[in-house]
């Protein structure tokens, strides 16, 4: 998409005059200091959100393959989990029923503990 | 690994897959090889040579040596078929490259998921853990082959990045392209899941120690004239740089992705230099890796290694820690074995060319130099204002603030602009609750582990006994998900390329049959085009395509290279192959020449003033016959042959050396039977051995007019001597 209204000159020459009277080093740390300035918000995103891929990467890490990875984060967004992490319902269904993680897992992909795993979170079924 | 000749065996590689475990992770430098010597050149910036390798075509006239600059050098492999990329990384290996980069499919990056299996790409391979797995099985193989680490590289962006992070973690991948930017810009993913999934995809690559190459350098190859988007990189690059620390990445481990953005016919060196020392002015502590241009590359690979040649003179003068190659033939199609290799000599022969250049000469901080660079960096730091001013990356990004084809602060409001709320992943990315968890490894961000146990909040594997990260038993490997697109079926497609000793022509894929034909039509170039086309017919190859045209003159001619499928193969068991020259050891020939003293006279004859190849075969240090103890007696170039008959009757010489290159109207042949026949007619030719040479010589031919041997290109002092010795010991009945 282009937007053609953005247009205007060169006016660096104006533009730069408070930058004048920095020396080079002076200049390089300004330049660091606004680089850290926009990229904060990210970081504070990135800290507060999760997404499938994010999610899918966990489970990968807990032993499950890429098809069930998939699967099983469908299954949490379709539960309305996605807050709790994909990784942690697994988790939690595992100690519930004092089974391990993969057997867990597994459970879900078959849509057995479901409500079990929500009911200890305390989210309603949707 | 390797079948009976000596090639690598992609059905052993694929053997007992599931299992293999990689060698080691993370990245790896080049070692500097300190005070380095060969043949008797010294070096300032190389490093340790290679076991086992090719050196430059050139090298034959420096003893074969082979030294390795300091910088690694990449190559980019975008087969389609992962099992002849495989073939391809080995080839650049023995040329000198030690950093793998493989291209994606086209289309992964909107992939949500995992692609599993081995199917075929297009521009590239769909990145699938069996495929990884495979290609690193086959490095682990080829560096300890060539006794160099080499570093195995692809993509963690798309839609899927901490995914791939994942798996390139556990296969032992060893640097990636991360760049959320690259994502938002050109492939339209939402910025904000793009932000959030990189923020984990680093964390991850950092745990495995991977370097990580930021994307800016795509700002060059979309904008519409590269060179304006300067002042925007050093912000794109400060953007991934400062969000890759904050989640954790090393400084050592974070490489710009730059590219000289301007190329000739406009001076490139003034727009370039400047801008290459912004760059580092800047980024000092952070790890270059130096592009070369692709923007402005026709389908001429000479322009293009021109162009990466001064390229690579501003890697030298500047600095770079990764020099990526670009193949000269990807302007015309994606690139094909040969321009691989192409691309790695270049770089090698370049960097070796330039060794020690910051000692002969300084890059200029006043005048020009001084201007111009400071002009970059300020224009960035507005950028950068502006940016904050307008709220922020994202609302920049929705305004059109990048890839504008002004110098900013210039805009023409061609940018490329995307929603804040728009793209692929839109409105996929979740806030995390007071209780979120995720139970592994290597994850960034808020993590509630406390709630199980205060005591693993530094380690939340622990919990569930471990991630695949701390025990890689835990891995669930896929090997295939679909039965017709496959490494197996390919395989059994080319298999009698493989089994028998059938051979094809190839460019990319083993026995694609790909032939490029060169040659010059006295036509203007449309009648060309469509002649060559033609001619490709008449040869008998199928799906002709004109890949390259130049005008020579308007009227008078025009070159054509076309390429064209060769639907014919070659048995090499039906091939009568003269055996190899048979060669004597250094040994025999000098306990022969110590006792039986051997004294020749050698020159070039007639009209010809090239002596290179004679100087070889003679000369010691070249490992010419002298080192044996031969007398050589050299009297010069353009000797009259009757000349060199009269010195070896004054000089009792046992043997005469002629040398001739030019070929116009058989002059060499001509000479050599004028040679023989004054030598017959001086009384001699009986007890004097005569040996005719020149890079158009052919033995059979030179026979014919009477000499006792001719050489030809590749000959070496090793096979004059060995025919002298055994010539000699005929004369003296031994």
């Amino acid at each position: 998409m282009t937007n053609k209204t953005n247009a205007r000159p060169d006016d660096f020459r104006d533009r730069r005059k408070h930058l004048e009277a920095m020396s080079d080093e002076e200049l390089r740390k300004y330049f660091w200091q606004l680089a850290e300035r926009a990229v904060a918000p990210l970081i504070g995103l990135a800290r507060e959100y999760t997404s499938p891929s994010i999610e899918r990467s966990v489970l990968l890490r807990m032993g499950f393959s890429s098809l069930e990875a998939k699967a099983l984060v469908e299954k949490v967004i379709a539960h309305n989990l996605m807050g709790k992490g994909a990784g942690h319902v697994v988790y939690r269904l595992s100690r519930l029923e004092e089974i391990d993680i993969r057997t867990a897992g597994l459970k879900l992909l078959n849509d057995v503990g479901w409500e079990r795993v929500k009911e200890s979170f305390g989210v309603r079924s949707c | 690994m390797l079948d009976k000749s000596g090639k690598l065996d992609i059905k052993k590689i694929l053997e007992n897959l599931e299992n293999y475990v990689p060698k080691r992770r993370g990245w790896v430098w080049r070692e500097k090889a300190g005070d380095y010597e060969a043949g008797g050149y010294h070096y300032s910036d190389v490093s340790k040579p290679l076991e086992k390798g090719v050196p430059l075509p050139a090298a034959k006239y420096f003893g074969n040596i082979n030294p390795e600059p300091i910088q690694t050098i990449t190559t980019e492999i975008a087969s389609g078929r992962f099992e002849d990329d495989i073939r391809r990384m080995r080839m650049a290996a023995w040329h000198g490259a030690d950093h793998i980069m493989v291209i994606r499919t086209a289309g992964q990056s909107h992939f949500d998921g995992l692609i599993e299996g081995t199917p075929q790409g297009t521009g590239g391979i769909p990145i699938t853990r069996k495929q990884v797995r495979a290609q690193r099985k086959a490095l682990d193989f080829i560096e300890d082959e060539v006794g160099r680490p080499i570093n195995y590289h692809s993509y963690v962006s798309g839609i899927a990045g901490p995914e791939i992070a994942v798996m390139f973690a556990e296969e032992g991948v060893n640097g990636a392209h991360q760049d959320p930017q690259y994502n938002v810009l050109y492939r339209n993913i939402n910025m904000f899941r793009s932000f959030v999934d990189a923020a984990e995809s680093k964390k991850i690559m950092a745990w495995a120690g991977m370097l990580q190459i930021d994307g800016a350098h795509n700002a060059n190859a979309t904008a519409l004239v590269a060179w304006k988007v300067m002042p925007e990189l050093l912000v794109q690059h400060a953007i991934n740089c400062a969000f890759s620390l904050a989640c954790g990445m090393k400084r050592e481990l974070i490489a710009l992705s730059t590219v000289p953005p301007a190329a000739p016919p406009a001076p490139d060196l003034k727009i370039n230099l400047p801008y290459a020392v912004a760059l580092r002015d800047f980024f000092a502590d952070f790890k270059i890796r130096a592009q070369m241009n692709t923007k402005y590359i026709s389908s001429s690979p000479r322009e293009a290694t021109v162009t990466h040649v001064l390229n690579l003179l501003i890697s030298k003068l500047t600095s770079a820690d990764i020099q990526s190659t670009i193949t000269p033939d990807e302007g015309r199609n994606v690139p094909w074995h040969m321009y691989n290799i192409e691309a790695c000599d270049t770089a090698k022969q370049a960097l070796l060319g330039l060794d020690g250049l910051k000692e002969l000469v300084e890059v200029r901080k006043d005048g020009y130099m001084k201007e111009k660079v400071r002009e970059l960096k300020e224009r960035a730091v507005l950028f950068l204002e502006e940016m904050l001013e307008a709220g922020g990356y994202f609302s920049a990004v929705e305004a059109g603030f990048f890839i504008d084809s002004g110098i900013y602060p210039e805009r023409s409001g061609d940018g490329i602009s995307r929603k804040i709320t728009g793209g692929i992943g839109a409105g996929t990315v979740y806030k995390r609750d007071a209780d979120y968890l995720a139970p592994v490894t290597a994850h960034f961000g808020y993590n509630n582990v406390a709630q199980y146990d205060k005591k693993l909040i530094s380690n939340p594997a622990a919990l569930i006994g471990g991630s695949t990260f701390e025990d890689r038993s835990k891995i669930q490997y896929i090997d295939e998900l679909d039965a017709e697109d496959n490494v197996e079926q390919r395989l059994a497609e080319n298999e009698k390329y493989r089994a028998t000793t059938l051979i094809k022509p190839e460019a990319e894929w083993l026995a694609d049959g790909t032939v490029v034909v060169d040659f010059t039509l006295p036509a203007a170039i449309r009648e060309a085009e469509a002649a060559a086309r033609e001619i490709g017919r008449k040869m008998n190859l199928s799906d002709v395509e004109v890949i390259h045209r130049e005008i020579l003159h308007d009227a008078e001619a025009t070159r054509i290279q076309i390429k064209g499928r060769g639907e014919f193969a070659v048995d090499l068991s039906a091939l009568k192959i003269p055996p190899a020259p048979e060669v004597l050891s250094d040994e025999e020939i000098r306990a022969f020449v110590r006792e039986h003293p051997l004294k020749v006279v050698a020159a070039t004859v007639g009209e010809d003033e090239h002596s290179v190849g004679l100087r070889e075969i003679i000369d010691i240090k070249h490992g010419g016959i002298e080192k044996y103890g031969v007398a050589c007696e050299y009297l010069g170039t353009s000797v009259p042959v009757e000349k060199l008959v009269d010195a070896a009757i004054e000089l009792d010489a046992d043997a005469i050396l002629m040398s001739t290159i030019i070929s116009h109207n058989d002059i060499h042949y001509k000479n050599m039977k004028k040679l023989s026949d004054y030598a017959v007619e001086k009384g001699i030719r009986d007890r004097v051995i005569i040996i005719a040479g020149g890079t158009q010589v052919t033995p059979e031919l030179a026979a014919e007019q009477g000499v006792d041997a001719g050489f030809g290109r590749g000959a070496k002092g090793e096979h004059v001597a060995t025919f002298l010795v055994k010539r000699k010991r005929e004369l003296l009945k031994l």
